[in-house]
């Protein structure tokens, strides 16, 4: 798309647009997060860092970003395979399939997380059939994955689907009459096409499931040290009015989730160069 | 029989000589659809079972409770607040963005990304650490006597900051694929600013518009996380239906909990169909957010 001559003196409106995009982001989101900022410097280093490394901190940064990646994992996997067969396949009732593929995205967290909870609890649907085998998933942090794993279902089916639908049928032709097999052609020719897409969902699902609340707070029982994740310590500390410490525990989730951003946006680029060579 | 046949592409199904044995097939299909079946259906099922586990007119009393009916209440309203806000200023954005280049584009553009990549527990502290009690506008307002925390406009607020990104994320990209030709075509033959704008951009740009409000609104609804930290559980007040849900789960009130539950779940299969039927109806397909 080629740029015209002098585009700003053409088109109107340029300083207020901007003017009131800038105005309304920092009255909204840079003075709130600065509060963060300026906040976390009303400690010293010291006190700030021994108050997001104590036990229980800790024990919830390994549960939380634990939890998250197994459940990206999984989605990564399972996602590939929903994509796939939601790209490649016809079968009854495919359509309300794709767009329940959606639904993680639309319900309300809070409603995803009693829902998870009933279903897994020892008298639950899922769950009464789980206990007599020894897996509790309600209150332990196989729960956690699980409603992780929900909430993140939609990004890799989502970012795959479209890089799946653009490869030529050519390439696999090509692959099979040269004496690949199915497989040898999935691992070695599409597989390649599809990573960037792939890594680039994980890592959605990825920073998604980390600051993960409403749906992870009913079915993880939230016990310290065992299943309690770091939402939900800011949360406590902020009901004990513990400002300064909530303030801590998020400013290191913000800067991580920050470094994510960072990443999901080069993880973006590289996925759009590879989909246009 | 034509060569180049062979060389077209073959949309849904590969060629034969390229394709899945048929047991490999039904094996990826059993196993997406017991992926699925877990891990969306049996849920969305489970919500409506057990709403109805006590009977009907259990059902009716829960959600046209007094409570209740507050807290669609005022979920509606922080809807009706976020998304005209939000639309504009996300229209407002995507024109600066779309339309002109500047330095700092970018670092606006990730700016506008924030709240998305900010946990909702977060983003409702940040409205507590400036206008709670020990906010840093805390004695101001208690000086006037304006609650914001605690009430109606910190909830407002925390779902405003939450749904800044959707329109605009969705207007940018599609501006700048549709290019300012026309726009410019239309001030060149002599259009005003605001002529332009009302009958060549919004009728361009309608169906990003409403796929983005469909979004915000749905999520403007679900918000849950930072709503709770900015709320203070009001019953009655200051409770929306997410918050409601929670407060009748917690008191093992269960089967009033799945009843208000299952109504935002109709919501959202609402939503879900208005997104496939927007997305049929432009050829777009497989947008995340």
């Amino acid at each position: 798309m080629m740029t015209p001559f002098r585009r700003r003196n053409v088109l109107p409106g340029f300083l207020p647009s901007l003017g009131l995009t800038l105005v309304y982001l920092t009255l909204l989101v840079l003075i709130p997060l600065g509060a963060l900022i300026l906040k976390t410097t009303e400690m010293t280093w010291g006190q700030f860092w021994e108050t997001v490394t104590t036990a229980r901190a800790l024990a919830t940064y390994k549960l939380s970003l634990g939890a998250a990646f197994g459940a990206a994992l999984t989605n990564a996997v399972f996602g590939l395979i929903v994509a796939w067969v939601l790209v490649r396949y016809s079968f009854p009732g495919k359509r309300v399939v794709d767009g329940l593929v959606d639904l993680p995205f639309a319900m309300p967290t809070a409603v995803a997380g009693i829902a998870l909870t009933s279903i897994y609890a020892s008298s639950g649907w899922v769950g009464q059939h789980l206990e007599p085998l020894g897996v509790k998933v309600a209150f332990t942090p196989l729960g956690i994955l699980v409603a992780l794993t929900f909430i993140g279902l939609p990004f890799v089916v989502r970012t795959v689907e479209p890089v799946l639908q653009d490869i030529e049928a050519e390439l696999e032709e090509a692959s099979a009459s040269l004496g690949a097999g199915r497989w040898q052609t999935f691992r070695r020719v599409i597989l390649p096409m599809i990573l960037p897409a792939l890594l680039t969902g994980f890592t959605l699902a990825f920073a998604r499931a980390i600051g993960e609340y409403g749906s992870v707070v009913f079915i993880s029982g939230n016990q310290p040290m065992r299943t309690e994740i770091t939402t939900l310590l800011i949360m406590t500390k902020l009901e004990q009015y513990d400002y300064t410490g909530a303030t801590a525990i998020a400013t290191v989730m913000l800067t991580l989730s920050l470094g994510l951003l960072f990443l999901i946006n080069l993880l973006h680029g590289w996925a759009r160069r590879s989909a246009a060579a | 029989m034509d060569v180049t046949q062979t060389l077209d592409r073959a949309p849904a199904a590969p060629a034969l000589v390229a394709a899945e044995a048929p047991l490999a097939k039904w094996a990826l299909v059993g196993l997406a659809l017991l992926f699925l079946g877990f891990f969306l259906f049996l849920p969305l099922v489970a919500i409506f079972a057990q709403a109805f586990e006590s009977g009907p007119s259990a059902y009716w009393a829960a959600v046209a409770d007094a409570d209740s009916r507050s807290a669609f209440g005022l979920t509606l309203v922080a809807a009706l607040v976020a998304v005209p806000i939000n639309v504009i200023f996300g229209i407002a954005a995507a024109w600066a963005v779309a339309r002109f280049d500047f330095p700092g584009k970018g670092f606006l553009v990730s700016l506008i990304d924030l709240p998305f990549a900010v946990s909702p527990v977060i983003a409702g502290l940040v409205f507590v650490l400036l206008f709670g009690m020990q906010g840093y506008f805390g004695p101001w307002l208690a000086e006037r006597d304006i609650q914001i925390v605690f009430a109606v406009p910190g909830i407002l607020l925390a779902t405003l900051f939450v749904t800044v990104p959707f329109v605009a994320r969705e207007l940018i990209p599609l501006m700048q694929e549709q290019g300012s030709e026309e726009e410019q075509a239309a001030i060149s033959l002599g259009a005003g600013g605001w002529q332009t704008f009302f009958r060549i951009t919004i009728p361009n740009i309608r169906w990003g518009l409403l796929y983005g409000v469909v979004l915000l609104n749905a999520r403007a609804i679900g918000e849950f996380g930072a709503v709770s930290v900015v709320s203070g559980h009001i019953r009655g007040e200051t409770n929306t239906a997410p918050l409601h849900v929670e407060i009748l789960y917690n008191e093992y009130n269960f089967a009033a909990a799945f009843a208000v539950a299952s109504v935002l779940a109709i919501f959202a299969l609402v939503t879900i169909a208005a997104k496939a039927g927007i997305e049929l109806k432009t050829g777009m397909h497989g947008r995340t957010r």
